[in-house]
């Protein structure tokens, strides 16, 4: 049987991809696969009684090393902020190339701690920071140093001892360029590295946490139980900064959504389901329930999503105890049941769930979920304009049927603040600066991209095109993105009034691989990611089924 | 070190505060970032072109002919750049293009560059006396590597180079002898025993 791909229609819409979920293809989850056969090793560790200092953790493997550089600073209560316009923090973070020198440690000492005001050179692979969770951080410490284990269940409302506020990389501050290691086999999956910064930013926590309690009370201290510290992870505030990049990566983008899809849709055509893969899928989805029964957040719009996520995540375990589980294409008829039976955030729950029994068919795609946009950044302008009037009908024709002059169709902008070169999003009506705005309002310039072309005489080519309308080059350049990249664009609009800017935040976070997404805005929200993960010595032998086996 | 990231950025946002469009503030970007990997001083020469930029009159050439005149003006690079690599697969028909003066013609170099790779051809240009060959934009080979401001060429060639070998048949046909040497003698054993189909195939 031939199941055919979701179409970008439905899938590309802003509601929909804010109702994604972490899953076998997550790059945290892909990253542990790959460097689990690396040597890890605490290689320095100079804190002082009140957990100040410097720390170097490594993986090492044949003749390539990644360290992890660490320091840790004394931060005033009122000096800590999550917010990106932040100058100082609790701990700043950079993995560098190899290992480290004295020299190297010391320039970064310099230099990390200052963030994006600092500079590091191409030795340095990511950069990052990140906050204490001030009152669970006290209340481990106090534990520990009274020689008690925290109380699991304090831990597991907040599910983290620190926080990251960014994670840079790619050339970002002087760090090396993606050119310089993206043939390296070990990074053939996006983000890899950031998820090492976090992974071994983690570890960090707990040595630091364990070393204070220990000076604070050496008699009667007790270390932090390996299980209870499996069950915690980082934590990440993110604001508007991650929104552009899915509209700047159409091609990334585009393999990532795609890469789902070819597995869902395999999965779908699956014939005979052995009943061990059934069982695989149906454990995932029954303990997973207690994940989201421990997703805290003060959000209502969250809230109702949570509360209607459990009653059908309930409602498909209802149906599969009743099932009978010998027919053909058995999750495709699980699919098609929810497509009509639950709600979009369950749907999409279950895409994920699905995949946890078939590494065979998620493997074949963790590899094909990078991209090198260069490669398709020339226009080919030697085309004619009918064509792109097709590719335009064909591909965004709900976008063009948008009346723009409508307020609430055209009612923000985007822009970048001068002060930390940070995103923001504007009421173009109230708000000074649209005349700025970065060119992220993709519907309504392929509106306008439209309008031109309807009237241009169809056998011209697009570089005729061009020298006349200059201006929509942008979206000339995405349009033929499209037609070879079908997932490659948000089919919405991203600068409409209803616009919900955390839809696009949870998004690319799903494919990070971060859980309980809580939203503290429309703008900005907080997650967890690594909770329940291995300890770097646990990694040569895990359950890759770790995410459900978290504190809860 | 300023990252190429960095580099390309600076560039493309530069570009679009002067007034370029979004869309070629971008490739003004890209270029940027290709002229810098191969060891050419462009973020400087953008510099300096996006200070004047507003107050010279630079001729927008928009199609690009055999003979490109400036008509007493000066070409601006990016216009010129830009609409050759849009129109080149029209301009191949020439075997050679040519401009009189071009302002900061390094910038105009990576578009004939990138030019090169999506026609498929070797491109040679020739900007007063200092010559560049673009190879599919893989490399850059030149007689040409000051690290400075570049303020005007006042002539420029550009032909398109066939597809040739650099070799001739004489000397294909040596190589091709010694290459064979790697190979076993075949036998009437050999063909027999350790050959895939059989000898007579007229089923």
């Amino acid at each position: 049987m031939q199941v055919q791909l979701r179409s970008p229609k439905e899938i590309m819409k802003l509601s929909r991809l804010g109702c994604f979920h972490q899953s076998k293809l997550s790059f945290l989850r892909s990253f542990l696969e790959e460097f689990k056969d690396w040597k890890y090793s605490r290689d320095l560790f100079e804190l002082n009684k009140d957990g100040y200092g410097k720390a170097v953790y490594s993986f090492s493997k044949n003749n390539r090393t990644y360290s992890l550089v660490c320091f840790a600073n004394e931060l005033q209560d009122e000096e800590r902020s999550d917010r990106v316009i932040a100058t100082k923090w609790d701990a700043a973070f950079a993995l560098h190339d190899g290992v480290p020198t004295k020299k190297d440690i010391e320039r970064l000492y310099d230099n990390v701690p200052k963030q994006e005001v600092g500079r590091l050179s191409f030795k340095e692979l990511t950069l990052s920071r990140a906050n204490r969770s001030v009152r669970l951080f006290n209340e481990v410490v106090n534990s520990l140093s009274n020689g008690k284990q925290p109380d699991k269940k304090i831990l597991s409302k907040v599910g983290y001892l620190y926080r990251t506020t960014a994670v840079y990389g790619s050339g970002k501050f002087g760090l090396a360029d993606r050119f310089r290691i993206k043939n390296r086999p070990e990074l053939k999956g996006p983000f890899r590295l950031e998820m090492m910064l976090v992974y071994l930013v983690r570890q960090f926590t707990f040595d630091q946490i364990n070393h204070i309690a220990q000076h604070k009370n050496p008699k009667q201290f007790v270390k932090l139980d390996d299980e209870i510290a499996k069950g915690l992870g980082i934590g990440n505030s993110t604001g508007l900064g991650m929104a552009p990049f899915i509209v700047n990566h159409p091609t990334l983008l585009n393999n990532w959504v795609q890469s789902r899809e070819n597995i869902l849709k395999k999965i779908r055509e699956i014939e005979t389901v052995e009943d061990s893969k059934f069982k695989i899928f149906y454990n995932c989805l029954v303990k997973s329930i207690s994940n989201v029964e421990n997703w805290n957040t003060d959000s209502e719009f969250q809230k109702n999503k949570i509360k209607e996520l459990l009653n059908d995540i309930n409602k498909t375990i209802n149906f599969l105890d009743t099932l009978d589980k010998s027919q053909s294409n058995l999750f495709n008829i699980i699919y098609k049941w929810a497509e009509t039976e639950v709600c979009e955030e369950c749907l999409e729950y279950l895409v994920s769930m699905f995949m946890e029994p078939f590494d065979d068919i998620v493997n074949q795609f963790k590899h094909e979920m990078s991209s090198d946009e260069d490669k398709y950044f020339t226009i080919p302008s030697h085309r004619k304009v009918i064509e792109l009037r097709d590719i335009l009908e064909n591909h965004y024709s709900e976008l063009i049927k948008l009346d723009f002059n409508k307020k609430e169709n055209n009612y923000n902008f985007w822009f970048i603040s001068k002060n930390k070169e940070e995103p923001r999003l504007g009421n173009r009506f109230e708000v000074d600066g649209s005349e700025l705005e970065q060119p992220l309002a993709i519907a309504r310039d392929i509106k306008k991209l439209y309008e031109r072309v309807i009237v241009f005489k169809n056998s011209k080519t697009i570089a005729e095109f061009l020298i006349e309308n200059d201006d929509l080059r942008h979206v000339v350049r995405r349009a033929f993105i499209i037609e070879k990249f079908p997932y490659s664009e948000i089919l919405d609009n991203t600068i409409g009034e209803k616009l919900m800017p955390i839809d696009m935040l949870r998004f690319k976070l799903s494919f990070f691989g971060a859980i309980k997404f809580d939203p503290r805005s429309d703008k900005w929200l907080r997650i967890c990611m690594f909770q329940g993960a291995p300890l770097p010595n646990q990694l040569k032998n895990f359950d890759d089924k770790w995410v459900y086996h978290s504190l809860n | 070190m300023r990252s190429l990231s960095e580099i390309d950025t600076i560039s493309k946002r530069a570009s679009r505060a002067k007034g370029f469009s979004w869309g070629t503030s971008e490739e003004i970007g890209k270029c940027i970032r290709l002229l810098e990997l191969f060891g050419l001083s462009g973020f400087k020469n953008l510099n300096k072109y996006l200070q004047v930029y507003n107050l010279n009159e630079f001729k927008l050439t928009k199609l690009i002919e055999k003979n490109n005149n400036s008509d007493g003006k000066i070409h601006c690079p990016i216009s010129s750049g830009i609409n050759f690599l849009d129109q080149i697969k029209n301009l191949e028909k020439h075997q050679s293009i040519e401009f009189n003066k071009m302002a900061y013609p390094l910038l105009f170099l990576p578009f004939l560059s990138r030019s090169s790779e999506a026609l498929g051809k070797k491109i040679f240009v020739k900007l007063d006396e200092k010559q560049f060959i673009f190879n599919f934009n893989q490399s850059i080979f030149s007689n040409y590597s000051k690290n400075e401001i570049w303020e005007s060429a006042n002539y420029i060639l550009i032909t398109f180079l066939p597809n040739d070998n650099t070799f001739d048949e004489k000397e294909w046909t040596e190589m091709t002898k010694l290459a064979n040497e790697t190979f076993v003698e075949e036998s009437e054993e050999l063909k027999e025993k350790s050959a895939g189909a059989g000898l007579i195939d007229n089923d």
